[in-house]
């Protein structure tokens, strides 16, 4: 086992040929966005503006309700028609603020560069984050100034840019390693002098040997007197799950249920470490994003730089539109990310790609009893039992799913992926997950 | 929009492994030790194997009351199994009584695939060992004529009996046994397949072989560790029965402990028990215990224990 891995995991095709080294093209103006008020894990927004209200890019229009959120921000200037639920990625509707393109772009005045890193205190960068409304770009959509405040008795000495990107079809952070690299670093060394950490760690898989390349080219002209290395990873899935990447560039295991923080580090993600680049230089707050537009279903694949509240049909219509084999609409990638009934969808700060698949990718498969191969035992990378977790909840024994470790499982999917039953073990294990979390509530 | 889009959870890629190709693996796994059962035993070893096979198929087919014989490829993979086992040449009803008590017994009469708890082959060997051991076990062993397609039937004593074989006949083959236990070349040819496309791993196949070595030397020195490894069923229990997904345990501790249980009983069987060969009632002894050692065996949690390394 090679040090820079982790136990388990699995070898899908990644598919990542339909957009790699393509480079990143802004996305046609969209003629409305409509900006849900809930974007990140915590707490959601309150709109901060009104129907009739003229709004200009960057301006905030989303107050977060609590420590753990992010605030939110128009992405196109215009009028606010509508305040009102819609469709959102996760499944329920979420309040909305509706705007109508003037097409001016007009730029929010507040938006001003800040001075330059060297002159930032930690409380500074920590509070530009936060001001940016910056989350997690992986698809956790963690904010991001709650990970660079931990308690006082802990300290960070590690950071860790997420540039696995072990997601099949997913190519957005690729693309930034290839063009953004310097605001990659810039981003680091941000994350860095807010935490103390004395080292900064970018962690990529192998089988994007050019961004590697890159990277360490810009590493070496802007690190400056910080402590960066760049690991190149094996390539194998969730090589980008947080816990998988800090064992694979630290040797560190992050104890069940705790967080990065026990083991002294924070990871975040690549387009995270660009976002707070811009917040700093530019004073740009988070409200567009490079999302990956991909999958055998679509006409013209590509990574766009798209306008938060944008909606998945306007997306896929400027890539050429959806084939007509085309079954399935996915938010994020093949192996996480969520299947929409709709395309009439806003992408939030969270999306990271609209994977479009086809047939021969939704065939059901008959479900075979557990042959108990083990083989999804051997790929988790938790070191769970999947097999054993699944069939306890499928018999309602929740006490013998927790016993094997459902709360310990983040749904990767591996188990599924792998499993020659064809039998649905991340669904049953969610199920347990939810009544278990449900029963230690009351 | 033109066609409704499919919801379903995540993940949405799966593997094209499924249980019939894994069937399918074993089979192709099997194809060098079966070739070799013939180039050694002649057109009897062929006539046996098809007739278990075929035994095993139909009985399942009907059981399960479906008009596609092979089905997931499992009934097949018993018949060959079972096949492996026996004598070259047993009468014919004897494997095909083997065949479907194998099916209906080893296996259906649990609810199928999946949920038998003993290696369905290896039931159907031992009901047959029981029953009618004169026929499995008695004056049976056909002395090996290679290229001797249809040579005159001729037996003799099975190595395990006299202990004088050569380590080369061994390995090789050359030497009486049953039907596809006698040639470690093969068996281990089939096995690579096996590791190679994931369907069996290091643990079990290394704590069996590993401790009939050991408690071979310690009986005889170096030497008696080969043949213990090499004579009788121990190749073939090791790699291809003992390895049976659904009746050895699926926590990597359990393998080991599941595969060296497996060689001490049949080792003690062999040199301290009545009958010569004890490779059959070691797998199933420890089939019993899967549950439980899968159970005594729960892996540690991904950060649960801080490795050193
Ligand atoms: S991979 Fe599927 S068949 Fe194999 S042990 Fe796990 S649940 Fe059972
Ligand atoms: S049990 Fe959970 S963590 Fe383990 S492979 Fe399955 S989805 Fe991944």
């Amino acid at each position: 086992m090679s040090e820079r891995s982790f136990v388990g995991g699995i070898h899908p095709s990644y598919y990542k040929e339909f957009t790699a080294g393509m480079s990143i093209t802004p996305a046609r103006p969209p003629s409305q966005v409509i900006i849900p008020l809930h974007q990140n894990i915590g707490a959601p927004c309150d709109a901060v503006v009104q129907v009739g209200d003229e709004v200009k890019v960057g301006q905030k229009i989303g107050e977060p309700k609590g420590f753990v959120s992010a605030p939110i921000f128009a992405s196109v200037s215009g009028k606010v028609t509508k305040i009102e639920p819609y469709n959102h990625p996760l499944g329920n509707p979420v309040n909305a603020v509706f705007i109508e393109n003037d097409g001016l772009d007009t730029p929010f005045e507040g938006m001003q560069a800040n001075k330059p890193l060297e002159e930032l205190t930690p409380d500074e960068i920590k509070q530009i984050a936060k001001d940016a409304g910056l989350v997690g770009l992986g698809g956790a959509t963690f904010p991001t100034h709650v990970k660079l405040a931990p308690p006082p008795d802990i300290a960070i000495d590690t950071v860790i840019i997420n540039a696995a990107e072990c997601e099949p079809f997913l190519t957005a952070d690729h693309a930034l390693m290839l063009e953004r690299a310097d605001d990659i670093v810039y981003g680091l060394k941000a994350f860095m002098k807010a935490l103390g950490a004395t080292k900064g760690i970018i962690g990529i898989e192998d089988n994007k040997p050019d961004a590697i390349e890159n990277m360490k080219k810009a590493v070496a002209e802007n690190r400056g007197e910080y402590d960066i290395e760049i690991h190149s990873l094996h390539t194998k899935y969730p090589q980008g799950a947080e816990k998988m990447l800090i064992k694979a560039t630290t040797g560190r295991e992050v104890p069940p249920g705790a967080l990065p923080m026990a083991v002294n580090v924070v990871n975040q993600n690549t387009g995270t470490a660009v976002a707070m680049a811009e917040a700093i230089k530019l004073g740009k707050p988070l409200y567009e994003r490079v999302i990956t537009v991909t999958g055998p279903g679509i006409r013209k694949p590509g990574n766009l730089l798209v306008k938060n509240g944008t909606l998945v049909k306007d997306i896929i219509n400027q890539c050429g539109g959806m084939k007509d084999n085309a079954r399935k609409l996915i938010l994020g990638g093949p192996m996480m990310g969520l299947a929409q009934p709709t395309d009439d969808v806003p992408v939030i700060k969270g999306t990271s790609g609209v994977l479009i698949l086809t047939e021969e990718f939704v065939q059901e498969y008959p479900i075979s009893p557990c042959i108990k191969c083990g083989k999804c035992v051997e790929v988790c990378p938790m070191n769970l039992l999947p097999n054993f977790i699944a069939s306890a909840s499928e018999k309602e024994r929740m006490d013998l799913a927790e016993k094997y470790g459902a709360m310990d499982c983040f749904e990767c999917g591996s188990c599924t992926y792998t499993c020659p039953a064809k039998r649905p073990l991340v669904q049953w294990i969610r199920i347990a997950k939810g009544e278990i979390a449900a029963s230690r509530r009351k | 929009m033109a066609k409704k889009l499919v919801v379903s959870s995540s993940p949405h890629i799966k593997s094209p492994e499924n249980i019939q190709s894994i069937m399918v693996d074993v089979l192709i796994a099997l194809f060098p030790v079966a070739l070799m059962a013939v180039f050694l035993f002649g057109y009897r070893a062929l006539v046996t194997m098809i007739i278990a096979m075929v035994a095993a198929m139909v009985t399942e087919a009907i059981i399960l009351r479906k008009g596609d014989f092979f089905g997931d490829g499992s009934a097949a993979v018993t018949g060959l199994l079972l096949a492996m086992t026996l004598p070259p040449a047993p009468p014919w009803w004897l494997v095909v009584i083997g065949s479907v008590v194998a099916i209906a017994i080893g296996k259906q009469i649990y609810g199928g695939i999946g949920s038998n708890i003993f290696n369905p082959a290896l039931v159907g060997r031992a009901i047959l060992l029981v029953s009618w051991g004169g026929h499995i076990a008695g004056n049976v062993w056909l002395k090996p004529v290679p290229f001797g397609f249809a040579a005159d039937a001729v037996t003799e004593a099975s190595p395990l009996a006299t202990y004088d074989a050569s380590l080369l006949d061994l390995f090789i083959g050359t030497v009486s046994g049953s039907l596809g236990e006698t040639s470690a070349l093969a068996l281990i040819i089939g096995a690579i397949w096996l590791f190679y496309r994931g369907h069996i791993d290091w643990r079990i196949p290394g704590g069996f072989i590993g401790i009939v070595f050991i408690m071979g030397l310690a009986s005889g020195g170096f030497s008696m560790g080969l043949y213990h490894v090499l004579a009788g069923g121990v190749l073939l229990g090791a790699l291809f029965m003992a390895t049976d997904m659904v009746t050895s345990p699926v926590t990597k501790t359990g393998k080991i402990i599941f595969g060296v249980g497996c060689g001490l009983i049949t080792m003690l069987i062999r040199l301290y028990g009545s009958l010569p060969e004890g490779v059959t009632f070691g797998i199933l002894l420890m089939n019993g215990l899967t549950p439980l050692i899968d159970n005594l065996t729960l892996p540690k949690k991904f950060g649960e224990v801080k490795k050193s390394a």
